[in-house]
């Protein structure tokens, strides 16, 4: 019954996945991809505080920081990505995204 | 200790479930919303690991500002979302296919994995007994503040970024032009109105 690190480790590979495999099957629309990807950016940083504790290094939990300031960062620019596509286009899609297409 | 097991089983199912729900949900309006409910439960898991600092900050940073905004590019959008799920069943096998690799790949790394014998040793900054916020700011502020730095940079840009791409200036809006009210030739002046006889 005690809950050791590597019952972390699997929550966050289970998480991991999820993401991965959001980013498969929403293939249209751009907003659950980058949910997806918030979704593996936590699972990374669970594996990184859940080392950080079980080993006694803080060290983990300042990476942690950081990964959560490029994670919402990235949100950020992807949600006004998003945005001044839809008004260029009027569309979301990522079927719709191949004007840089040869 | 059971206590502790307990609530770390109840977070990390609230956690999955809802993480399944973010990309299985049909109204992304939704899967916005068991978003958060995703973000929370791993701030649970973040106190149960001694993290107090990162899950207030979880909590604070995703749910307060990043699941809003993406909760108004939701609503702001007019899209048709049910259009958007078209082509769910027929990505279904390919995403099901690497998901099962790749989870299965993970589980054989997690069985076959163990700490190195010095691992243990000797911790860069060792936890502190004391609060976690205090030690965490402790080595944040000297030992890592050019990562501090780098993370303000990161947001800067991302500020900036944002900004430049979303801002337009239509045709048809007035603004004020300082040059050009400077620039004016002196052709109106002030006179002094009699009173009852208006301007001629």
């Amino acid at each position: 019954m005690i809950v050791g690190l590597s019952h972390y480790l699997t929550v966050a590979a289970i998480l991991f996945t999820l993401g991965i495999f959001g980013i498969f099957i929403n293939r249209k629309n751009v907003i659950v991809i980058l949910m997806s990807v918030e979704l593996i950016l936590l699972a990374v940083n669970l594996n990184l505080v859940a080392f950080s504790s079980f080993l006694g290094d803080l060290v983990g939990q300042v990476y942690a920081l950081v990964v959560l300031t490029v994670a919402a960062a990235e949100a950020a620019i992807g949600l006004a990505i998003v945005v001044a596509f839809y008004r260029n286009r009027g569309s979301i899609a990522v079927e719709d995204i191949n004007m840089m297409k040869g | 200790m059971i206590i502790s097991a307990i609530f770390f089983y109840l977070f990390s199912a609230v956690t999955i479930g809802s993480g399944m729900m973010v990309i299985g949900s049909r109204n992304p309006v939704h899967s916005v919303l068991f978003l958060i409910l995703a973000f929370v439960n791993s701030a649970g898991l973040f106190m149960l690991l001694g993290a107090e600092f990162l899950a207030m900050i979880l909590v604070v940073v995703y749910v307060g500002a990043v699941a809003v905004l993406f909760l108004f590019v939701v609503m702001m959008l007019d899209v048709d979302f049910v259009q958007l799920r078209q082509g769910f069943l027929s990505y279904l096998p390919i995403g099901a296919v690497i998901g099962v690799v790749l989870l299965a790949e993970l589980i054989v790394v997690l069985g076959g994995w163990y700490f190195a014998p010095t691992a243990t040793a000797a911790p860069v900054v060792p936890l502190a007994a004391a609060s976690n916020t205090a030690a965490l700011g402790n080595i944040l502020y000297t030992r890592y503040v050019l990562f501090f730095q780098a993370a303000g940079f990161i947001l800067l840009v991302a500020m900036i970024g944002a900004i430049v791409l979303t801002l337009r200036h239509k045709a048809g809006v007035k603004r004020q032009s300082i040059a050009v009210q400077v620039a004016r030739p002196a052709i109106i002046d002030i006179r002094k109105v009699e009173p009852g006889k208006g301007l001629t």
